[in-house]
């Protein structure tokens, strides 16, 4: 396709524009009358009325939520099988295709007779995650999500930034959908027994 | 009692309150900065800062900027001038409030046992007082150049460069755009001025320097804009960009700075007010030949009516307008600001002259 060229034709300044004075009027007309119009609505929602119209665009973080969109990528959690351990195959997938290199998975074998494979530890460092979602993408058998719509992940330590298999697996499913974070991080502080068994 | 000591004591209880006064206020327009332009954006300002759960509408802010600004660490690089760099924000601000000494803020009151029988609402009875203030005013650039000079930071030298030229070549502007006003009342006193303005122009108009002096008006309120340094005209700071000459300072010296820029934009307000604005003056209403104290306070009412609209104003100027690019800064002082202020001088001499030789006031 040969190149469009498009051929922007502005209108030349009028002599009452390039005066300048009555243009900078405008421009503060335009803003005091925002100042004014918001003072107004502040002031009634000061006495309670005309709660409808919002005065301001923010919205009070810590208090107020935005609601999230359904696809918007939040904190990973490990999907369940019926008696609640892990769908998680230990295939290595998300592993390997995490570009931040945070998932560290070591496999041992099943012998509940649901899969060969399952996941003895699985780390997640969300100090490194970029929440790129690969590891979702990836998944052969939907075993990692990111829609627990927990965006809060901070901590006081790197170490406390470490998701273990435990952490990711304790959630419940509320009946509207929405998941709930039980562990909390509280057992992050404990040691890991089977880790450290391991050792 | 002499009447030299109690004039003295009534001189001083007005320096008292006025520096409280102008200080308080510089304090507020912090806080008037932050909601005006948080109402103007759509956004809420600062509201967190709470003493008890009181919020009071994010004037508590205040407080913990004071707070904040007290505690912080007061560093001085290595290479920069001790002495200078300790006393560039005492110029900027202590210039910036000496000012208000002029400033004549209300009419005369009654006081006994005085040596003269009036006392004028203001610190300082100068003559000389429109001199005096732009003499004040000019020294603050002092201020400003030492602290860029001083800092051993070439960002701070740019922006003290930029301020010394910028603030010159606006002095300019700003003394011949009023010339037109000194000229109509006859008068450099502040009060003089002031007083003069009382009455009505052709029946209905009050008689203020707006409808005397339209031109003027503008281009003083620009000027004067560009002295106070703020954001249209704000090259020497450019948060953004250099940061300027207060880049080397932290804690309450930096916190100076910054007061020091609100007391100038209130300068700004102030001077509006009077030379153009009638001061005190209450529109339509002739003030009384022996001024009362309930007078003077009525008259202190409007003058800060006037103030707050126009510091107003200057916020919403602050908050609407982008920033001039340097070289469009100077073009706007030198080659047009100043030649309409000449032309308006002149035009104004000669109309002036042609009334005053056929018998008029
Ligand atoms: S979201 Fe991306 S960075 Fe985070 S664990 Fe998954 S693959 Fe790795
Ligand atoms: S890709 Fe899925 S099944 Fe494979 S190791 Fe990761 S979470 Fe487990």
């Amino acid at each position: 396709m040969p190149a469009r060229t498009v051929t922007v034709t502005r209108r030349p300044l009028t002599l009452i524009e390039r005066l300048y004075v009555g243009e900078l009027l405008r421009g503060i007309l335009i803003t005091s009358k925002i100042f004014w119009v918001n003072l107004w609505r502040h002031s009634l929602h000061r006495v309670g009325l005309g709660k409808g119209k919002p005065a301001m665009a923010t919205i009070l973080y810590p208090e107020v939520k935005r609601p999230l969109p359904d696809r918007y990528r939040t904190r990973h959690r490990l999907m369940k099988l019926e008696d609640g351990t892990e769908r998680c195959v230990a295939c290595m997938m998300c592993e390997t295709v995490c570009p931040a290199y945070c998932i560290e998975i070591v496999a041992e074998e099943r012998t509940d007779g649901y899969t060969e494979k399952r996941p003895r530890s699985f780390v997640i460092d969300l100090g490194k995650c970029i929440y790129c979602g690969n590891c979702v993408e990836v998944c052969p058998c939907d075993a990692i999500r990111m829609d627990t719509k927990i965006l809060e992940v901070s901590a006081e330590s790197r170490d406390s930034m470490v998701y273990r298999k435990e952490d990711l697996l304790n959630w419940e499913e509320l009946p509207d959908g929405s998941v709930v974070d039980l562990s909390h991080r509280a057992s992050l502080r404990k040691p890991d027994t089977e880790e450290a068994a391991a050792k | 009692m002499s009447p030299m000591a109690i004039e003295l004591i009534y001189r001083g209880t007005l320096a008292f309150v006025v520096v409280n006064a102008v200080m308080g206020y510089g304090g507020l327009l912090s806080w008037l900065e932050r909601k005006q332009s948080a109402l103007m954006q759509n956004r809420i300002g600062a509201n967190r800062a709470s003493i008890l759960g009181i919020r009071a509408i994010g004037l508590i802010h205040m407080l913990s900027d004071g707070i904040k600004m007290l505690t912080k660490e007061d560093w001085r690089p290595p290479g920069a001038d001790r002495l200078l760099h300790t006393i560039a924000p005492l110029l900027s601000i202590g210039f910036a409030v000496l000012v208000f000494a002029a400033i004549p803020f209300g009419d005369r009151i009654p006081i006994q046992g005085m040596s003269g029988e009036w006392l004028n609402l203001r610190v300082c009875d100068i003559d000389l007082g429109l001199l005096a203030v732009f003499a004040i005013l000019g020294m603050g650039v002092y201020g400003v150049v030492l602290a860029g000079l001083s800092s051993n930071n070439n960002f701070g030298l740019i922006g003290a460069l930029r301020a010394g030229a910028q603030m010159i070549s606006y002095e300019i502007a700003l003394g011949i755009s009023i010339m037109g006003i000194v000229l109509i009342f006859g008068t450099l006193d502040l009060q003089g001025i002031t007083r003069a303005q009382g009455g009505t122009i052709l029946g209905f108009l009050p008689n203020w320097g707006i409808f005397l002096q339209p031109v003027g008006f503008l281009i003083f309120m620009t000027a004067i804009f560009a002295e106070s340094k703020r954001v249209p005209f704000d090259l020497p700071e450019c948060e953004s960009e250099i940061i300027g000459y207060s880049v080397e300072y932290s804690g309450m010296k930096f916190g100076l700075f910054l007061f020091a820029d609100f007391v100038e934009s209130l300068i700004g307000a102030v001077l509006c007010s009077i030379l153009f604005f009638g001061g005190w003056q209450i529109p339509w209403v002739t003030p009384p030949a022996d001024p009362t104290w309930g007078w003077a306070l009525l008259s202190t009412l409007a003058f800060g009516i006037k103030v707050l609209f126009f510091t107003w104003l200057f916020m919403t100027i602050r908050w609407t307008f982008p920033r001039f690019r340097y070289d469009q800064l100077m073009d706007l002082c030198w080659k047009i600001m100043l030649p309409i202020a000449l032309a308006n001088l002149v035009i104004t001499a000669i109309i002036v002259a042609l009334i005053r030789a056929h018998g008029g006031a």
